[in-house]
């Protein structure tokens, strides 16, 4: 078997990214979205550490620890919006959000 | 990463990161992104997420970096997961259930992620074939040392200030004010 390489952990990470994408294109559920997000910090998360794995050095991995606390700070406003719109609105459907689109 | 390196670094020890390891912890984490993504309850979604984060944390541990594995387990699948759980318990799903799962314009969507995933691969190819810009530089640090090196970076060394010290109290100050900003939007009157 080939040795796992930098280049491996590339690809899952940009699987996870797309997969991430996909996720906040189409679906039309608040929370599902938003854990789309998650996907997504987690596949740059994975490169980070890859490229820290790569040079040698730490800082990738402060980088990844970073964002992490990002990811904690932006799924507590993202869901304390969710429940404030969904005591006004009583839904979670994206497409039902378009109060300034009007 | 390369075996010739690993058994210099610890001798008379076999690398316990396998290649077969890798293929394992990345197909279960795209398959349950997958899933993320698809399925219908969100609980479900949520369940798929926590195997996705572990997953990923394993990747982490195969990368020698045992501290942003273990910040990713705790954090993550036992914080950040508990806090989705709980709003799709508040929020109501029996409707959201029941609901077409995908928007209208999905196909739209799914062909510019296409797109950006070839993107990503020819990015990648590329850079890896022409200019080998992949390679590994430098000697990989030890594992056993991680955590005290990234709280030398952190909280800085002999009394002086780290070069991320600033940056981890300016992460600090976000969190406080994500906490003050969920309690203030989630309350009935302010």
């Amino acid at each position: 078997m080939v040795p796992i390489t930098t280049v491996h952990y590339l690809v899952v990470a940009a699987a996870l990214f797309v997969l991430g994408v996909i996720g906040v294109l189409t679906r039309r559920n608040v929370v599902i979205v938003l854990m789309s997000i998650e996907l997504i910090l987690n596949a740059v998360n994975l490169n980070l550490v890859a490229f820290s794995r790569m040079w040698g050095n730490l800082h990738g991995q402060m980088f990844a620890i970073f964002i992490v606390v990002d990811a904690a700070a932006e799924a507590a406003a993202g869901l304390g919006i969710l429940i404030a719109f969904f005591r006004n609105k009583e839904t979670v459907n994206v497409d039902e959000i378009d109060l300034l689109k009007w | 990463m390369n075996p010739a390196l690993n058994s210099a670094l610890n001798p008379g020890m076999t690398p316990v990161a396998t290649p077969w390891f890798f293929y394992v912890l990345a197909g279960l984490a795209v398959l349950s992104g997958v899933a993320v993504i698809t399925r219908r309850n969100a609980v479900h979604a949520a369940l798929a997420l926590i195997v996705t984060l572990l997953s990923v944390a394993g990747l982490y541990l195969m990368l020698y970096a045992p501290f942003v594995a273990g910040v990713q387990i705790i954090v993550y699948a036992g914080g950040i997961m508990v806090l989705f759980l709980f709003v799709i318990m508040l929020v109501n799903i029996e409707r959201a259930s029941k609901d077409r799962r995908f928007n209208r314009i999905w196909p739209v969507g799914l062909a510019a992620s296409c797109a950006l995933m070839a993107l990503f691969v020819s990015a990648i190819v590329k850079g890896s074939h022409i200019n080998d810009m992949f390679r590994d530089r430098g000697i990989p640090l030890p594992e056993s040392s991680n955590t005290q090196q990234i709280a030398d970076l952190l909280y800085g060394q002999a009394g002086k200030m780290g070069p991320y010290t600033f940056a981890f109290e300016i992460a600090s100050l976000l969190l406080l004010v994500a906490i003050l900003g969920a309690v203030i939007m989630t309350k009935k009157k302010i």
